[in-house]
């Protein structure tokens, strides 16, 4: 099943893989903070994931890997 | 051993460049050194090699930047306004610890000036050639053979200590004629430069030629290492030439164009049987001034005679530090004085010195 | 579990500063990508600039070059000229390509040098923190034009692609940029014709990316893409300016 991972030092919580994604997987994990003090995002609902790289190719940070 | 032929000092210097291993050369146009852009545009291409005009001296001194930085040896060559416009280059190849060759053919200044010979772009060389704490070496040759030498050791040197290099030449220099042997060789084998930015061919890490250091601790280390390089460049390649110094009392301290024509004020001179000599620097920074030293037991008074309102003789009163009077005699703004005048100087000092 | 996506070898592991939302990593990330898939990395020499990318040297994996503000193209000539066989680029943004560099821009282009320009089009000064770019906006609030940039006072913007669509030394000029993935993908494409085509000798290549900056526009970064949108790209059109093997001259 396809699938993300986030690199969560590196996340900045800017959002644009949260607008990326077709199907509104992403969301910011508020209930983490990050080394840098950002809230990294997070794959909310795994199951729907498509494994379209959408999210990855919109993340500024290359923190975004995809398997499928 | 090379042939001797008559040669016009700036084309020798071009020359000598290419037999020194200099297939890269970046320039613009000005009075009185197009003669080096000339000569390069005609022989480069016939050895495989780059000459390039660039669209002023700020991109002609970039881009030898980038060509040293991929680890060739390359030069540039301009006359005073254009270095003005290279100082920016020079701060980022010094602090970039890069090697580079930069002719400087003085004329008269500031601003655009004349274009007759000067040495008012000493204080430019060795003290503010770009922003920040640092060197280049600085020689000064005073015949078309020097220039020749010199260039060689410039680039030889350059390369070793890794900091750019300047031959600070005049208008007289760069125009005469003089007969000269150009070496059929290089004399030194090409340095290794695995600091080069050229490809790493996935064969090591990546390397980075860069000026900037963000973190201050990092920064000042780095440019106490590069004194520790100067002191030691200072201790063992300082270069001069002494002319009847045996017994000299008064001390001409002069380089380039006003050298040559010291020196025939010291032979008028000499015949009348004052006891006058020269002290001529050939690197300017690192200055002489050991050379200088070893002069103030027997001196009574130094002179220093120069293209400018007095620029070198700063570091001859540092080197002489206040044991003897140092006194000026200069023309400025593309006059060359003659012997005569630097003759009636050395008449008038001698007076002093016999009261 | 194949990885369908993951961080290019030509970027380093060393995580960017830049700021949050900054389309700076996307594009650092499209042209390494393009240096892996070309095979490339090891004749790869960069040159940086001076702006938000000043340590763009950490990022890439290849060898890199500093160089003083504007003139990395005069640096990349440098190295070019002593390896022809090297692969060369500058990444550079508005104000290093197009106010202080514009003559080692423009020469460059002419004398048809073989090298790959990335030129980052925001608006603004990013790294100073704000000022008026010589591509700002009529009207566009900066920190030097507090009031909007007035055109009588100020001038106008600079078209860099349609300025050196006219110089025969140029191989490609294109506009592109990265507010959605489908454009992304077209911006990847573009820069690696421009690194294809230097590949191939043709001349001067140059990759406008029209980009946002976020914390000096005062705009989060989906705000930012949105403002992108509607004021940049009106003015700066995407599309292909030059390009000698289309035959769009």
């Amino acid at each position: 099943m396809p699938k993300i991972t986030v690199d969560e030092d590196v996340c900045k919580g800017c959002e644009m893989c949260v607008d990326a994604c077709p199907r509104q997987l992403i969301a910011l994990d508020k209930t983490k903070v990050n080394s840098k003090g950002y809230h990294p995002a997070k794959l909310v609902k795994p199951d729907e994931c498509t494994g379209c790289r959408s999210c990855a190719i919109m993340c500024p940070d290359v923190a975004i890997t995809v398997e499928v | 051993m090379g042939e001797k032929v008559l040669m016009k000092g700036n084309e020798a210097l071009a020359e000598a460049a290419i037999v020194a291993g200099c297939k890269h050369f970046f320039g613009y146009p000005i009075t009185p050194q197009t003669e080096v852009a000339a000569y390069m545009s005609k022989r480069l291409p016939k050895i495989g090699g780059v000459y390039l005009q660039a669209e002023s001296e700020v991109a002609s001194i970039n881009m030898v930047l980038g060509a040293s930085a991929s680890g060739v040896r390359v030069m540039t060559s301009t006359s005073s306004p254009g270095l003005s416009l290279m100082s920016e280059g020079i701060s980022y190849i010094a602090g970039s610890d890069l090697p580079a060759l930069i002719i400087n053919v003085q004329r008269g200044g500031p601003g655009l000036g004349g274009i007759q010979p000067s040495q008012a772009d000493y204080w430019q060389a060795t003290r503010s050639s770009g922003h920040g704490d640092f060197h280049m070496l600085v020689f000064a040759p005073s015949t078309v053979q020097e220039m020749v030498d010199l260039v060689s050791d410039a680039f030889t040197l350059g390369d070793k200590y890794r900091m750019p290099a300047m031959i600070l030449s005049d208008g007289m220099l760069g125009q005469m004629m003089e007969p000269v042997v150009i070496p059929e060789s290089r004399n030194d084998e090409p340095p290794e430069k695995s600091w080069a930015a050229c490809g790493h061919q996935n064969e090591r890490e990546h390397n980075v030629v860069n000026s900037l250091y963000i973190e201050p601790h990092v920064l000042e280390d780095l440019v106490r290492e590069r004194f520790e390089k100067y002191s030691e460049i200072k201790r063992t390649e300082q270069r001069a030439e002494e002319y009847m110094m045996d017994d000299a009392e008064i001390v001409i301290v002069a380089y380039g164009a006003s050298s040559r024509v010291s020196r025939s004020a010291i032979d008028t001179a000499r015949k009348e049987g004052i006891k006058v000599g020269m002290i001529r620097p050939i690197t300017l920074w690192p200055y002489p001034d050991k050379y200088i030293g070893e002069a103030i037991p027997k001196a009574k008074v130094f002179l220093v005679v120069e293209m400018s309102m007095g620029q070198m003789i700063d570091d001859v009163k540092l080197a002489v530090n206040g044991e003897r009077p140092v006194e000026f005699y200069g023309r400025t703004g593309g006059v060359i004085p003659t012997p005569r005048e630097i003759h009636q100087k050395v008449m008038e000092l001698a007076e002093g010195v016999k009261q | 579990m194949t990885v369908t996506f993951t961080k290019p070898h030509a970027l380093t592991d060393i995580p960017f500063h830049y700021c949050p939302g900054c389309t700076h990593g996307i594009v650092h990330r499209l042209v390494a990508e393009v240096i892996d898939e070309l095979g490339i990395e090891g004749k790869t020499v960069g040159v940086a600039s001076v702006g938000c990318s000043v340590f763009a040297y950490n990022y890439f994996n290849c060898d890199m070059v500093q160089a003083p503000h504007g003139r990395a193209p005069a640096v990349a000539t440098g190295v070019k000229r002593a390896r022809p066989e090297d692969v060369v680029f500058t990444y550079q943004g508005d104000g290093d390509l197009a106010a202080i560099g514009m003559g080692e821009t423009v020469h460059a282009a002419a004398r048809g040098e073989n090298i790959t320009v990335i030129f980052i089009n925001n608006a603004i000064y990013g790294m100073t923190g704000g000022q008026m770019a010589p591509t700002t906006l009529p009207g566009q609030i900066t920190q030097t034009t507090p009031y909007g940039r007035d055109v009588k006072l100020a001038g106008y913007p600079i078209r860099v692609c349609e300025l050196l669509s006219s110089i025969d030394g140029v191989a490609s000029a294109q506009r592109v940029t990265v507010d959605t993935v489908k454009n992304v993908n077209v911006a990847k494409k573009a820069i690696k014709k421009a690194f294809q085509y230097q590949l191939e000798g043709l001349g001067y290549n140059i990759v406008e990316v029209v980009s946002t900056c976020p914390t000096n526009w005062g705009l989060t970064p989906k705000d930012a893409v949105k403002w992108l949108q509607d004021n940049m790209l009106p003015y700066y059109p995407l599309g292909t300016y030059r390009d000698v093997k289309e035959g769009i001259l």
